[in-house]
């Protein structure tokens, strides 16, 4: 269990055959990873924090994945168990991360100058654009991981942070167990409330703990820069607007993000980053960038065109349904976003999404116009920092 | 019984808990609370009063109970296996209540638990429990089904009968802290005892990791499959874990004894017939425990029980005998008199759908058990059922005449006759 790990030491009585979890059903990164031998080496160890490995790979043995759809099956407790169990996450990172080495540095770049275009995106097709990231606080423990006090401490500076934002930015922080009714009603009318975790990936890692204790929301008075406090990981960070002006949301992502790291590290606590992984988060696929950019855009001809996965594939996109994953699209409307987080950065990211949303808007002009799109078809993206592998 | 009970502790439960406590004498593993040691402190990097948890908006037990001074004094503490306060807690801060149902909202996570916390385990067990106080009072246990007087109801009302339930093992720990190894133990030993149930006791076992699908259906069909839990009361204390790892149901081959094993408990057992021969239902009831007792026994482990608060179990309200007796009656008229729930309230009974707690009943047919867990012995218990179902049935056919309902003119709605037990202890 969280944050009680002096169990840790009782269970060094038996041996790693009797304690070595059951993975024969499982599909996930971690379970593919696990063997008795790593898991033999790690299990006595234990993060300063003391969280251990049993913490780490609960959730991948609780949750067994399903065939088609491959999780990642551990999390982190706080930034030293990616140092503490490096033997089983760089692994999972290299197999999640599209073959990323343990020696590989991760550029990030969160300078929206460097974008090109971005702001053309139709908008009959291109119903809303959105960029979200999260950031790590150093100095605390992670969501699975962390105390009551903890969490509130997080809270407190990060409303602290958030509320000195002025400009286009002045904001207002709602914490989720004192909201009224009202606010309520108007943050769920707006889309911004994020409920209680319900998915046994994170409530079995120990995320929902307490809740909502701790909890909130802030948003700034445009609702176009949205920071959830103490959800999956410290903070996540959302930045959005209606229509396909890709770069203005993500220039207002950039900005936003750097005022309120400065406000961090001026209390001597920055974001968790290091060159080789990127922005620290609770989840391993979120490293990185951390960064998921998108678009809610019409494809109702392309998205039943027998090329389409390929398509996305190649330009490394993925598409989800519009309620967000594991969700089916309505009306032919996707979200459309990059798949990949570490190994490239921000811009990049960025980059991939609005290059690959304008042609593939190109493709479905086409197609109304029952014209062929094969010569349209890009060749496969590559990533500058290592040769492209495929994703998942 | 109680005798019988001696806190002897097989050799290679010995080393292990002796390695951990320190040094404390063997005996010092067990209940006095003098000798019990706590494990080592954790590290806490924020002061008590930073990590009280909001319970303002909670109705449960742990939170009518839990105030900050008692938080700051056994925050710091953890049983020799290393469980904490704030996992004990975990599943009441995560699961606020319901204005009207009280929920205990704490569990323990191995037999110490109810030593190291006991300032907040206590007031938690009074409150729970009707006034009983772990602190005075003595809990008697009697396994004597010849002592049951009636008890074979009018099978025109009474569907079924049912006794239920748990058991742990001493020296391993509860489903909220249990390690993987400790859980396969759990199931290792009470599977290896059950093989040596003879007569009408002879069954099977399967193991929900192994268990075929025709097994499955079947199991599902005879309604004894359980389910992972969804109940986050559960869930938020750690029992889902690495779930169904260890888990499996043990029945003997007449269907009429179940056990489940790793589920909420180590072990919960079901003696049960479709009928209203509740006498004999109990009767196997006892018979298996025992037999199953002495099995493990044989092998050098015992049940985990001490005078204080009989059998030890997860749940704070399973404490004592742990015991549900209940028949599911047709009761459609009674249940339907404004006076039902007073009626139920005076016999110490309670009501429920037939699907179990927290389900409404189908048809006029109610699951009617006993209230009481700690305090009164199985023996008092079951009889409390008996005599109450008896008359509830009596004021249901009462009803089909056209009569009133017979009220007892002592005060009391049940004859007493029963209920003068010695409450002494075999």
């Amino acid at each position: 269990m969280p944050f009680g790990n002096t169990h840790n030491n009782f269970k060094l009585n038996y041996k790693v055959d009797e304690e070595f979890p059951d993975l024969s059903k499982h599909n996930n990164h971690m379970a593919k990873v696990l063997t008795k031998e790593i898991y033999g080496k790690l299990r006595d160890k234990q993060t300063p924090s003391g969280y251990t490995l049993d913490d780490v790979i609960q959730t991948g043995i609780d949750n067994p994945g399903h065939p088609f759809i491959m999780t990642v099956g551990c999390v982190a407790g706080d930034e030293e168990s990616y140092e503490v169990f490096k033997e089983l996450l760089d692994p999972v990172i290299s197999d999640r991360h599209g073959g990323y080495k343990p020696t590989d540095k991760h550029k990030t770049d969160l300078n929206f100058e460097n974008l090109k275009g971005g702001d053309d995106l139709d908008p009959n097709y291109v119903l809303s654009s959105r960029v979200r990231t999260g950031r790590s606080i150093k100095g605390y423990t992670l969501p699975p991981h962390n105390s009551r006090g903890e969490r509130r401490a997080i809270e407190k500076l990060a409303v602290e942070a958030l509320t000195s934002l002025d400009g286009e930015f002045k904001g207002k922080y709602y914490p989720l167990k004192s909201m009224t009714d009202a606010e309520q009603e108007q943050l769920i009318n707006d889309h911004f409330l994020f409920d209680k975790p319900v998915s046994p990936l994170l409530t079995c890692a120990g995320m929902a703990r307490d809740w909502p204790d701790g909890r909130g929301i802030w948003h700034n008075d445009d609702k176009t820069f949205l920071v959830w406090v103490n959800e999956e990981d410290h903070l996540r960070v959302i930045s959005m607007q209606k229509a396909g002006n890709m770069r203005e949301v993500f220039r207002r992502f950039c900005v936003g993000l750097q005022k309120i790291e400065e406000i961090f590290k001026k209390h001597n606590h920055g974001f968790m980053w290091n060159e080789h992984l990127g922005y620290i988060l609770t989840c391993p696929s979120n490293l990185g960038t951390g960064l998921r950019g998108g678009v809610h855009v019409k494809l109702p001809k392309l998205s039943t065109h027998p090329k389409f996965e390929e398509i996305l594939t190649r330009l490394r996109l993925q598409k989800r349904g519009t309620g967000g994953v594991d969700t089916a699209s309505v009306g032919g409307v996707f979200d459309i976003s990059n798949a990949d987080r570490l190994g490239s950065s921000e811009v990049e990211q960025v980059q991939l999404v609005v290059d690959g949303v304008k042609l593939m808007v190109e493709m479905e002009k086409k197609l109304e116009k029952g014209e062929a799109i094969d010569g349209m078809i890009p060749a496969q993206k590559r990533l500058v920092t290592y040769p492209g592998i495929n994703l998942h | 019984m109680a005798s019988s009970f001696t806190r002897i502790l097989s050799s290679k439960r010995n080393v292990g808990i002796l390695s951990l406590v320190g040094g404390s004498v063997a005996a010092g593993f067990l209940l006095h609370r003098e000798h019990v040691t706590a494990g080592e402190p954790l590290r806490r990097r924020y002061p008590a009063s930073a990590e009280y948890p909001d319970l303002r908006k909670h109705n449960n037990c742990m939170a009518s109970n839990l105030t900050p001074a008692i938080y700051a004094k056994l925050c710091d503490k953890a049983t020799p296996n290393g469980y904490t306060l704030d996992q004990a807690i975990q599943t009441g801060v995560d699961n606020p209540g319901h204005p009207f149902i009280k929920t205990v909202g704490l569990v323990a996570g191995d037999e110490e638990s109810y030593e190291v916390f006991a300032d907040l385990l206590d007031p938690v067990i009074k409150e729970r429990h009707n006034g009983y106080d772990p602190q005075v009072m003595k809990h008697p246990t009697d396994l004597n089904a010849t002592k049951i007087q009636s008890g074979v109801f009018d099978e025109r009302y009474v569907l079924s009968s049912r006794v239920r339930t748990g058991r742990s093992i001493r020296g391993l720990s509860l489903p909220p802290a249990c390690t993987r190894a400790e859980r396969r133990e759990v199931e290792r030993v009470v599977v290896d005892a059950l093989s040596g149930l003879k007569g009408d006791l002879t069954g099977k076992y399967y193991s929900l990791t192994l268990m075929t699908e025709q097994e499955q259906q079947q199991l599902i069909d005879d309604h004894f499959l359980f389910d992972k839990p969804v109940s986050p009361l559960l869930t938020c204390a750690g029992m889902a874990r690495d779930w169904p790892d260890a888990r499996g149901i043990w029945h003997n081959n007449e269907k009429t004894f179940l056990i489940w094993i790793n589920e909420e408990d180590h072990t919960r057992v079901i003696s049960m017939e479709k009928g209203g021969n509740m006498k004999r239902v109990f009767e196997r009831f006892c018979r298996g425990l025992k037999e199953v007792e002495r099995l493990i026994q044989e092998r050098g482990w015992e049940f985990m029980w001490n005078e204080r608060l009989g059998y030890i179990l997860t749940c704070p309200s399973n404490l004592g005998t742990g015991l549900r007796a209940g028949v599911h009656v047709k009761l459609p008229r009674l249940s339907k008199d404004p006076r039902f729930s007073k009626i139920l309230d005076s016999l110490r009974l309670q009501k429920r759908g037939t699907g179990g707690v927290d389900t409404a009943a189908v048809g006029g047919v109610f699951d009617i058990s006993n209230l009481d867990r700690l305090g009164q012995s199985e023996v008092q218990l079951v009889q409390t059922v008996i005599d109450g179902v008896n008359y509830l049935i009596e004021c249901e056919k009462r009803l089909e005449k056209g009569q009133d309902i017979k009220m007892c003119s002592s005060g009391s709605n049940v004859p007493n006759t029963h209920l003068a037990g010695s409450g002494s202890v075999l």
